[in-house]
């Protein structure tokens, strides 16, 4: 009992001086943010503002507002429409047989790897020529399918631990390929949606180059506005503080909603081993 | 009732499978042609403008004029044996593997911790991965600030005693040192710095997934091994983590793909760094390319960088499948 | 049972969602994603103008130009990242996608507008120039930079200076300095400073062009303006006592600078200054705006300026310009916005909010302050030359040109950094 005490203050004083690690660079973006731009300086970057204001925050979100309604039109369903994808996906490749499977699983695999920056001009053409080019949808569309290969990935791997056993009971009783998705994969599918749609919301959410490659004002995500406060050739540390704050904040709600979704024993009573 | 089905041991053997395949051969179609529509999507999307990188890497397309004369392979004889290419080269494998080997690490020793039925676990969880939702561009100036030798972390090292404080990314060292043609071969100690602040940035991802995977080891697994008298650290190695091997590969094949996207981080931080020490290929290819009007270069780099991660992840996904066999 | 049963409900609803927002998604794009050269009443204009000051400059400049053409709706496409870079990538990818934008920047000179002229994207504009008088208005040697053949294909919108050595009065008067006019009292000054514990020339090279920058007017002071401007047309070799001797004097001062330049933007070391840790820096004039309107400094007294050693009577110039590109299917609204940019009100309402000064001959001097006026003065007197990396040579040597910079700073060798800049200029040729 008493080691168990012991073990337990352990854990705690891991993740108490672990969390001080992990917000240190925090305190200083929110301390930035609340100072003055002339009172910024490197060698006063970790003193607390002497003259704390909301004006930089204020400032920020002049510059931000009109483009968050857009970010959350291209975010959502963005990060569904790949999570689904990559969910359809992980099932026939990890479940099903079909000769062939595993070499399409790596030419899927390998859109990872493209460097988007080299691709521009072509996806450019594209997009201009299906008529999306300076659109949101156009937008969705294209990180929906430059989603596709880390969703596929996810969902493979994660049904692939899944045993085969719940399936076949299924299959003796002659239910069908959407319906042992439906009614028997699909339940079992809420952590890998978790980290599926953690992993999409922050890349769609914060992406710079196809939000200012293939949008124009006003159709441009936060982002763009961000990127264009942090990179001018004066800099407002500040602000630009400040609006990495404010336009992180979605993120964060995201994680904090689905994190409750990481339940336990989804699995429990499924092998017996 | 809670269970859908209610397997014997024996139905683990490969009896059903034969058969099934046969019977449910219609289902097996179905499931290759539910991906036609993604692979036609990566058709276009990334095989269709790898053709196009290609096809332009083997031209002289290297100002705004778009001259597509054949070169042949004249761009990958230029760039590979340019001093800041061959640098990349380096500093890509040395940061890849760091920055995966820390994530790893680092994300399961969270993931642990915070699956230890703990209060406010919500909490932490959101601390640690916090970072992941802060813009590259301004987590780069952060640890910039913070990484100065002068005025950021080394002046609580310099209150607590130390005489000797690191240079941080502005280090020009390399450790070991081995020289090879022009460059040294060997971990840039400047490349450290970054290592660290993406493993910040990035750290919590892991821990997600490993969540995610440590709650779907069933119980019965921990339990029979509770019972066969295993302790924790027994139970962690033989029954949980060889669990893990589908979790971690997925970690390690994505964290590989942002190691090439965290060019927006390294840009921000220490951009090429002391004599490249900290250059990474995709901002060499962006600058060729869009400052230099090297287009055919630049496309050539893309390549080569794309080869480049093939080669380290297929080996490794393919061991992963013939593990699942 | 129950987290079952809640998660496929929840599975359900996010597939459905997904479904309905697919639908929707391609139900809408038609009044969004309207072809922006489609339109009669649009101008897209193309900057990578996002800081304060030049945001609102540009806004007051399309506020006067839609004063004019009422019916014009001028889309304000700023992207930001270091000198354009972020921007130059933007519209690289629509120049080739042939989706131009209405117009967009560029610094005059030998750099990418000249490749954008060769590659034939831009349209000449000299009946413009004609029609509105600007052979008169601006200076030849201006104009020059504009030409090719005979034609000219921009318009110049604003002035900055590149050899500005700004420096912190009171430390200078403290230790009985002058401001230093040629490189020996330079080093003269900076040991004094250096044994006095302050760091003579703060130094930032974050983004790799201010080192370059520093060099060019290293370069400049060495051998001055007439073979500098020989050696970046390609009219005289690299391989040069002068190129050698102006490397080894650049490397001399980087030991007089601080050790955490690779970390610092040019703001921070400007900041040294201002706050006396530092005595000097060497930067173009947009400091002065930072000087002024971020840390509230009066010119003259809070901050101090002067040519860099041996420049006196020479000025490197950097001037951001805007043209017509000739895929462009319809040119009015350019032509219209040009010809307002390069007006006499629209320069003069641009320029003193940018902190930049208008280069016309008859701008309004009682505009500016203490120190747009004396750099206005120097513009109309003195030789006018272009630095590299703004303007000054192509981009393909300008690339490699950085690169060689960056090991010439960790590595000193400076035969190695001359046959690197010497083979970048073959492979580049710097001649028009």
């Amino acid at each position: 009992m008493a080691a168990r005490r012991v073990n337990q203050t352990l854990i705690y004083l891991v993740l108490i001086i672990a969390s001080i690690l992990y917000l240190l660079p925090v305190y200083v973006v929110l301390v930035t943010s609340l100072k003055s731009n002339a009172a910024v300086s490197l060698a006063h970057m970790w003193n607390l503002p002497a003259h704390p204001g909301l004006s930089s925050i204020r400032a920020a979100w002049a510059q931000l507002s009109q483009n968050f309604g857009n970010s959350f039109y291209l975010a959502i369903p963005a990060t569904l429409l790949s999570s689904a994808l990559g969910a359809i996906n992980g099932y026939a490749l990890s479940k099903w047989r079909f000769r062939g499977a595993n070499a399409l699983f790596f030419v899927i695999l390998m859109g990872l790897f493209i460097p988007y920056q080299s691709v521009l001009i072509p996806l450019l053409r594209v997009m201009d020529t299906i008529g999306l080019y300076n659109s949101i949808p156009g937008l969705i569309i294209v990180h929906t399918v430059y989603g596709i290969p880390i969703t596929t990935l996810i969902f493979r791997n994660f049904y692939a631990n899944i045993p085969d056993d719940v399936l076949e009971a299924a299959k003796i009783d002659g239910t069908g390929y959407w319906g042992i998705f439906r009614y028997v994969i699909l339940p079992l599918s809420v952590s890998g949606f978790v980290v599926s749609a953690i992993w999409q919301f922050t890349q769609i959410w914060n992406n710079f180059l196809f939000a200012v490659s293939l949008t124009n004002p006003p159709n441009q995500p936060v982002t763009v506005a961000l990127v264009n406060i942090a990179g001018s050739q004066t800099i407002q540390w500040n602000v630009q503080m400040a609006s990495a704050l404010l336009v992180s904040i979605p993120t964060l709600v995201v994680y904090i909603v689905l994190g409750k979704y990481f339940v336990r024993g989804l699995l429990a009573g499924a092998v017996k081993g | 009732m809670a269970n859908p089905v209610t397997p014997a041991k024996a139905t683990r053997q490969t009896t059903v499978r034969k058969p099934a395949r046969r019977i449910r051969g219609w289902d097996n179609r179905m499931a290759f042609f539910t991906l036609i529509p993604s692979l036609i999507l990566l058709g276009v999307f990334v095989y269709g403008f790898i053709a196009w990188s290609g096809y332009v890497s083997l031209t002289n397309w290297n100002s705004l004029i778009p001259t597509l004369t054949w070169a042949g392979l004249r761009n990958y004889a230029t760039i590979f044996s340019s001093f800041r290419f061959q640098s990349d080269l380096r500093n890509l494998v040395v940061f890849t593997v760091l920055f995966i080997a820390g994530d790893l690490v680092i994300g399961m020793i969270l993931a642990l911790l915070v699956d230890q039925k703990i209060r406010a676990e919500g909490l932490f969880r959101s601390i640690f991965i916090y970072p992941m939702a802060i813009s590259m561009v301004v987590t780069g100036v952060i640890w910039s600030w913070i990484l100065n030798p002068t005025t950021g972390i080394n002046l609580f090292f310099h209150a607590l005693g130390f005489t000797h404080v690191p240079e941080w990314f502005l280090s020009s060292r390399f450790a070991p040192s081995v020289h090879l043609g022009q460059i040294d071969i060997g971990i840039p100690v400047g490349l450290l710095a970054v290592v660290i602040a993406a493993v910040w940035q990035m750290s919590g991802f892991a821990m997600a997934v490993y969540l995610g995977g440590l709650r779907s080891v069933p119980e019965e697994l921990k339990e029979a091994a509770r019972i066969d008298g295993a302790g924790p650290w027994r139970t962690f190695w033989s029954v949980i983590l060889p669990q893990l091997k589908g979790t971690t590969a997925t970690i390690v094949v994505i964290q590989a793909a942002a190691s090439l996207k965290v060019f927006g981080l390294i840009y921000a931080m220490t951009g090429s760094g002391q004599d490249f020490s900290t250059d990474m290929p995709n901002l060499n290819m962006f600058q060729t390319t869009f400052q230099g009007d090297a287009f055919a270069q630049g496309a050539a780099i893309a390549i080569v960088l794309l080869l480049l991660m093939a080669a380290f992840t297929v080996p490794y996904v393919l061991s992963m499948l013939r593990g699942e066999r | 049972m129950t987290i079952r049963k809640r998660a496929a409900v929840a599975l359900t609803s996010v597939l459905a969602l997904g479904t309905l927002a697919a639908c929707g998604s391609t139900s809408t794009p038609t009044q969004s994603s309207s072809s922006p050269t489609s339109s009669n009443t649009q101008l897209q204009i193309f900057s990578w103008w996002t800081g304060v000051a030049s945001s609102k400059a540009l806004k007051s400049l399309i506020g006067v130009f839609n004063q004019q053409y009422p019916h014009v709706k001028v889309v304000n496409e700023a992207v930001a990242g270091g000198a354009g870079s972020n921007a130059k990538a933007v519209l690289a990818s629509r120049m080739e996608a042939n989706n131009p934008p209405g117009t967009f920047q560029v610094h005059a000179g030998r750099g990418t507008l000249l490749s954008w002229i060769a590659a034939g994207d831009m349209a000449p504009l000299n009946s413009l120039y004609q029609k509105e008088g600007w052979y008169q208005d601006f200076p030849q040697s201006l104009l020059n930079m504009l030409k090719v053949n005979g034609k000219i294909y921009a318009v110049p919108v604003d002035m900055q200076r590149d050899n500005v050595l700004w420096y912190n009065p009171s430390i200078f008067k403290k230790y009985n300095l002058t401001p230093p006019t040629t490189f020996s009292q330079f080093f003269a000054d900076a040991s004094v400073l250096k044994a006095h514990g302050i760091t003579p020339l703060a130094l930032a090279n974050h983004g790799n062009w201010e080192t370059t920058l520093l060099y060019s007017d290293v370069l400049l002071g060495t051998v001055g303006p007439t073979q500098y401007d020989k050696i970046l047309t390609g009219k005289a070799s690299w391989n040069s006592a002068g190129v050698t001797k102006a490397t080894q004097t650049f490397l001399k001062m980087m030991q007089y600078t601080n050790s955490d330049a690779g970390a610092l933007h040019w703001q921070q070391a400007d900041q040294l200054v201002a706050q006396g840790q530092a005595a000097m820096n060497v930067q173009g004039d947009w400091a002065q705006g930072y000087f002024t309107t971020d840390l509230h400094l009066t010119p003259g007294t809070g901050f101090g300026w002067a040519p860099t050693p041996g420049t006196k009577g020479t000025f490197a110039m950097v001037s951001d310009v805007f043209g017509l590109p000739s895929k462009l299917k319809n040119q009015t609204a350019t032509l219209n916005f040009l010809k307002v940019l390069g007006s006499e009100k629209g320069q003069d309402t641009f320029n003193p909010l940018k902190g930049t000064f208008s280069p016309r001959l008859d701008a309004n001097k009682s505009l500016y302050d203490a120190y747009s006026q004396s750099a206005m003065a120097s513009f109309k007197k003195d030789t006018l030359v272009l630095t590299i990396g703004q303007g000054g040579a192509n981009p393909g040597f300008t690339q490699a040109f950085e690169n060689a910079m960056v090991t010439l700073i960790s590595s000193k060798n400076v035969p190695s950094f001359i046959s690197a800049v010497q083979s970048a200029a073959q492979a580049n040729p710097l001649s028009k």
